[in-house]
């Protein structure tokens, strides 16, 4: 018999250990998955992994390698400090929603004036808007005991009906002769968040994501409210009796991972996506959760993360394009990365023990 | 008298620990033999091999002469052995025959069943309405539920762990009959204790373990209590000093203190009142779930009191949480060290944060100073003798008595003006348990006001000025503590929960 047995302390080797071990049994059960499908899974394997960095086509790939990681480190960051804290904020999609159509309202607003004000102007009211759509869950949570769980996940639709009126009411392109969508940021200089360097990719929310993750490292690592959030998740009586304040925890923790989906919603529509659109949401804010846990929930690893499942979201378009491998079958792969991360995550707790069964 | 069950040198070890050491020991039929030993001495252990849950190493044991191994707890039940557990595994929301029969592999219809709970603990003397709820029982009718699941299986050995420690001196009489009207039956009863006066009652025979070993066993009712605790300790045991005490001033004073529990099967607290003066020491009796809990939270903190009923020098303190209280010098030490008092996977340099920020000045501007609150985790440990590898240690990875010197010795060490403790030594070793309690008197003599609630009333004559006991959420008047007998004690703590024993 197989008998696991927890260890005395969590062990530091495992935990740093385990995700790349998921990486690697994602890569084979992926092959598999692949071999039955009837493609070739060194081959499909290293599309995804390998030819966007280092391929033919990699000049492309690379850019876009950021502009995908960005929102998704910056919303997983937000959201790892309230999964610390056991406060489980799954509608950030809602919240990244809700900041484009904010910010975006707003640099819309002042359209055509030429001022360096409006930019800044439009992350506010981004952050502001997650922020606020964030506080719904928050509130009820703490006024009324409601599950945020719930909540924060139903208001993902709200928000998706709010955008698609928005997209055709509104906030529609006066000029656009009658098609749904705002007008496009790239024609209006002042609002558009641009490029910083040509062909990297790297724009002003990528930097906002590296902002967040040095941020959230202080605030674990040496500040008071970190502390309370790490013992909030592990040992809430015990943060009771430490003077930590569950309310005020819960409204921090959601507004905060509000407020960095809200600006992430924002520097997407006002850069990679341009305009707001029906169909502007791709799920960032779910695929956050997973960045979020494969990084264990560390700034340091949620970078690391981040820039992973971008990988994985590139290579699989172009694995879909190149190979035609289905949609789905990329999706399966993602969901497979989490889920062999959580279940070789009992590694850094327990220890496998050949041999007898026990009951201590 | 025949044997009943025969232990030969079972030995069994965990990674680093050898938790029973070829224990041989021999248990008669109808006879209480009494299983004595510190915590940690392999008591726990050896009672999980006779009843399946642990497989021993080496060693045999046998069970009314035929060889007995049983692989699990229901091969142990299925030849005569019943168990009941410390800690109860009862579901709240469900009536008791609904309790009962979950526990049963073939349970008969609840008609039958309830009828059948009733007779058998009329016939015992623990009666019991088999249409309560749980959550509405004390832990004395709990645990007779337990007890009463056991005996419907017709047990001949009946392990008991611990069963006193949630029962008034009145409830443990109706108990103490039950067990000798069962042992006139015939049944056997293995009894799991480490209070000495009781087993000196009860018991016609005693094994001791030490550290996993048999030490020794002897007749309980001609052997001392003091000569039993050396045994079991191994060497000779430190009596804790104190000086009286003069009168001074008034430390904090509780009026007419009512909170509603904030959980469905808590204890509301009603009309709570008592005076603490510096350097006193009061003691808190009372069983278990009275209200112990909600006290120690509305006295740290956690719970917040109504205006005008919690005085601390002269101001109201009712509204301030538990870091407002830390600053003004009411500090606590709840009784769950693992998950209340202290956070189990964290560092004891963070579990010193826990409390320490504030009378510490752990943080500057709300960031932590890691290097003060290291030095402040090695000044608990140098200071109160824990016993742990280093500050970088996690908090569950120490054994129950060095993690109770920490957390005590953390909140001592910060001075406080009023100091409020639940529990300071249960599940400690006796070593560690006289050294909490020293240092608890060192700072009354130093001039703090304390306030031990505690279930080991030994404990609290020990070392209490003045003595209070809780009873479904109401304090006694407190009273001096010298010269009061068990009785009035007994009455004091509520009596046997107004239910007649029905032993004639």
């Amino acid at each position: 018999m197989i008998a696991l047995e927890k260890r005395p302390e969590p062990s530091k080797l495992w935990s740093w250990a385990t995700p790349i071990l998921a990486v690697i049994a994602t890569m084979i059960a992926g092959g598999l998955m692949f071999a039955a499908l009837g493609k070739d899974p060194v081959e499909s394997i290293r599309t995804i992994f390998w030819d966007p960095i280092f391929g033919e086509f990699a000049f492309y790939y690379r850019g876009q390698l950021l502009i995908k990681a960005g929102p998704l480190i910056l919303i997983a960051i937000g959201l790892s400090l309230g999964f610390r804290a056991g406060i489980w904020n799954i509608g950030a999609e809602g919240q990244y929603i809700i900041g484009a159509i904010c910010g975006a309202a707003v640099g819309l607003a002042f359209y055509p004036w030429d001022s360096f004000i409006v930019f800044p102007l439009m992350i506010l009211a981004g952050a502001l808007g997650g922020f606020l759509w964030a506080m719904i869950p928050g509130i009820l949570r703490v006024k009324f005991n409601t599950n945020e769980i719930l909540v924060s996940l139903l208001l993902v639709y709200v928000a998706e009906f709010i955008l698609a009126s928005m997209a055709l009411g509104a906030l529609k392109n006066p000029d656009g002769a009658g098609f749904p969508g705002s007008r496009n940021f790239r024609s209006y200089p002042a609002a558009y968040n641009e490029e910083i360097i040509t062909g990297t990719g790297m724009h002003w929310g990528v930097v906002a994501a590296f902002i967040a993750v040095i941020f959230a490292y202080v605030l674990l690592a040496r500040h008071l409210m970190g502390f309370q959030i790490k013992l909030a998740g592990q040992a809430p009586r015990a943060a009771r009796f430490g003077g930590v304040n569950p309310s005020r925890l819960i409204l921090f923790c959601l507004g905060i991972s509000g407020a960095l989906a809200g600006l992430a919603g924002l520097f997407e529509v006002s850069g990679p996506a341009g305009q707001i659109s029906i169909d502007f949401n791709v799920g960032y804010g779910f695929t956050a959760i997973i960045v979020a846990f494969l990084g264990r929930l560390h700034p340091i690893g949620i970078l690391l993360a981040g820039l992973l499942l971008a990988l994985t979201y590139i290579g699989g378009e172009a694995a879909q394009s190149s190979l035609g491998l289905p949609a789905a079958a990329i999706q399966a792969f993602q969901g497979m990365l989490l889920f062999f991360l959580l279940a070789v995550d009992v590694l850094t707790n327990f220890r496998i023990r050949f041999g007898k069964r026990e009951v201590a | 008298m025949s044997v009943l069950l025969n232990l030969k040198g079972l030995t069994k070890a965990y990674p680093g620990v050898v938790a029973n050491d070829d224990v041989s020991m021999v248990i008669k039929s109808g006879e209480v033999h009494a299983l004595l030993g510190e915590n940690g001495a392999g008591k726990s252990t050896l009672v999980k091999m006779i009843y399946g849950l642990v497989k021993p190493d080496s060693g045999t044991m046998e069970f009314s002469g035929a060889a007995f191994a049983p692989a699990e707890p229901r091969a142990a039940r299925a030849a005569g052995v019943a168990m009941v557990f410390q800690h109860f595994s009862l579901f709240d929301a469900l009536d008791v025959a609904e309790n009962i029969a979950l526990g049963m592999e073939n349970p008969p219809k609840m008609r039958d069943l309830a009828q059948k709970i009733t007779e058998v603990s009329n016939a015992y003397g623990l009666p019991l309405d088999p249409s309560r709820l749980i959550g509405d029982l004390s832990a004395g009718e709990r645990q007779r539920v337990e007890i009463i699941r056991c005996l419907l299986q017709n047990p001949k050995l009946l392990i008991m762990d611990e069963p006193t420690s949630v029962l008034t001196p009145q409830e443990v009489d109706i108990l103490f009959k039950t067990l000798e009207k069962l042992r006139s039956e015939g049944t056997s009863i293995l009894y799991i204790s480490h209070k000495l006066e009781e087993i000196r009652r009860l018991c016609d025979t005693a094994t001791i373990l030490r550290l996993g070993k048999n030490v020794g066993t002897c007749n309980p009712r001609i052997e001392t209590a003091r000569a039993m605790a050396e045994m079991m300790v191994g060497e000779v045991l430190h009596v804790p000093e104190r000086k009286p005490h003069a009168q001074t001033d008034v430390a904090l004073e509780l009026r007419s203190l009512s909170i509603p529990s904030p959980s469905a099967f808590g204890t509301s607290l009603k009309d709570i009142s008592f005076n603490v003066h510096r350097g006193e020491v009061l003691g808190i009796g009372g069983v278990a779930g009275n209200g112990q809990d909600e006290l120690t939270g509305a006295l740290s903190g956690e719970l917040k009191s109504p205006a005008g009923q919690m005085m601390f020098a002269g101001k109201d303190v009712g509204n301030l949480g538990p870091n407002a209280r830390r600053q003004i010098g009411l500090l606590a030490a709840p009784e769950e060290r693992l998950g209340h008092a202290a956070a189990p996977d964290m560092s004891l340099t963070e579990n010193a944060v826990l409390t320490g920020t504030v009378r510490k000045s752990l943080a500057q501007n709300g960031f932590v100073n890691w290097g003060a609150a290291r030095d402040f985790a090695q000044e608990v440990i140098d200071g109160f003798d824990v016993r742990t590898p280093g500050t970088h240690t996690v908090a569950r990875a120490l054994s129950g008595g060095n993690l109770q010197k920490y957390v005590i010795g953390r909140e001592i060490l910060q001075k406080p003006e009023v100091m409020v403790v639940n529990q300071p030594t249960w599940g400690v070793d006796a070593a560690a348990a006289a050294a909490i309690r020293q240092a608890l008197l060192d700072l009354a003599a130093e001039g703090a006001a304390i306030i031990v609630i505690s279930q080991d009333l030994d404990e609290l004559m020990e070392i209490s000025d003045r003595f209070a006991a809780l009873n479904e959420g109401r304090l006694s008047p407190p009273v001096p503590a010298a010269g009061l007998t068990v009785d009035q004690i007994g009455l004091m703590m509520g009596g046997a929960h107004d239910l007649e024993p029905m032993h004639e």
